[in-house]
């Protein structure tokens, strides 16, 4: 009995240790890098039922002295996987494929994030489920393909909750 | 009492005429325009729901409603906004549970009444998919309520420039406001709960 007891006291105390862990793990645990790009947590959101559509986002660094784009990718649930930019004109919203992709110039960063640019994920064979990572490629012109993971937020998510810098409060920022 | 004073006197009483007529005139412009009603989004529609079932104007006459114009393949706008609005009317709770919005598509051609049920279903049961059959269902629904759509080509196919507001429509189907992502949800609340009040 007093045996149980002290199991069950150990398990407590590493259920009560288990959320300081977790915070002391480092805060952008999920980026990378290819040449002189950084690509910082490449996230979508949960989709709707039936939804053949999905967002990607992400934040990207170019440390380089050259400019690069981004000009495509790929999802292994996605059919196709083009680079868009959407905005709101009035109560209009547009979105625009971008033909020669998106730019990031030498020290700049350039974040994809919902209401802007966005990877645009179609065709999905399956949907995206929150919680989940989904593979996928990012290709630039000048740095070349890069593999990464997009971690599934919820539908409505901001991005960045486990990640630096939280953006609180609805999906506008 | 000499000419002169007449003439002074009626002058003065002239301008003090017309200068009340101006303020009248200048303060009062809602008051004139009320006469011609309220501003003309809505009127008369027949489109089928994604049960098959035929929804009208006539129909939700007595029913406040909200209308959207989205289509599912959308990677931002629609599923926040139905997301929001979901969330908007769990926060209002039992005041809010016959309210009906509907989601008309502005892309019947790849949106079929099964795939719009199973996608606003997988927001609230309260929001009801209408499909518009052709062209002219769809752009007839549009010019009521002053929405714009327009098909643009992309590499791989085309997606849809769209109106993103969701229209407020009350018992009497007489428009009654919209509801923004830009708002704050209290903002947004507080207009739903203005119109769920209103009767």
């Amino acid at each position: 009995m007093s045996l149980l007891l002290a199991r069950l006291r150990s398990f407590a105390l590493s259920l009560a240790i288990l959320p300081l862990v977790l915070a002391a793990s480092p805060l952008s645990a999920h980026d990378y890098k290819l040449g002189d790009l950084k690509i910082d947590h490449p996230w979508s959101r949960a989709t709707p039922g039936g939804a053949k559509v999905a967002g990607g986002f992400m934040k990207i660094t170019n440390n380089g002295k050259e400019s690069d784009r981004l000009i495509g990718g790929t999802l292994v649930t996605a059919g196709i996987v083009e680079i868009h930019e959407m905005a709101m004109e009035g109560n209009v919203m547009k979105m625009r494929a971008l033909a020669q992709g998106l730019e990031i110039k030498p020290g700049q960063s350039v974040e994809l994030k919902p209401g802007g640019f966005h990877v645009m994920f179609l065709d999905l064979k399956s949907p995206l489920k929150e919680g989940e990572s989904v593979k996928g490629t990012l290709v630039f012109q000048r740095a070349g393909t890069l593999e990464v993971e997009f971690k599934i937020e919820a539908r409505g998510a901001s991005g960045g909750h486990d990640h630096g810098h939280n953006h609180n409060g609805g999906h506008k920022h | 009492m000499n000419a002169l004073k007449i003439v002074r006197l009626t002058a003065w009483a002239a301008i003090g005429i017309i200068t009340v007529a101006l303020l009248y005139v200048l303060l009062n412009p809602v008051d004139r325009e009320q006469g011609t009603g309220v501003a003309s989004i809505g009127g008369p529609f027949r489109l089928a729901d994604h049960d098959g079932q035929i929804v009208t104007d006539a129909f939700l006459r007595g029913k406040p409603y909200a209308l959207f114009f989205g289509f599912t393949h959308c990677p931002d706008v629609c599923p926040t906004s139905m997301l929001e609005i979901t969330n908007d009317l769990n926060a209002l709770g039992n005041a809010a549970k016959d309210f009906r919005v509907y989601f008309v598509t502005v892309d019947p051609a790849r949106d079929t009444a099964a795939l719009l049920k199973e996608y606003t279903g997988s927001f609230d049961s309260r929001i009801i998919g209408l499909v518009p059959k052709d062209d002219a269902e769809l752009a007839n629904i549009a010019r009521l309520y002053r929405a714009i759509y327009r098909k643009v080509d992309t590499p791989s196919g085309y997606t849809m420039d769209h109106t993103a507001s969701i229209y407020l429509m009350d018992a009497q189907g007489q428009f009654f406001g919209t509801l923004d992502s830009r708002e704050t949800p209290g903002v947004r609340q507080a207009k739903l709960k203005r119109l769920l009040e209103r009767r």
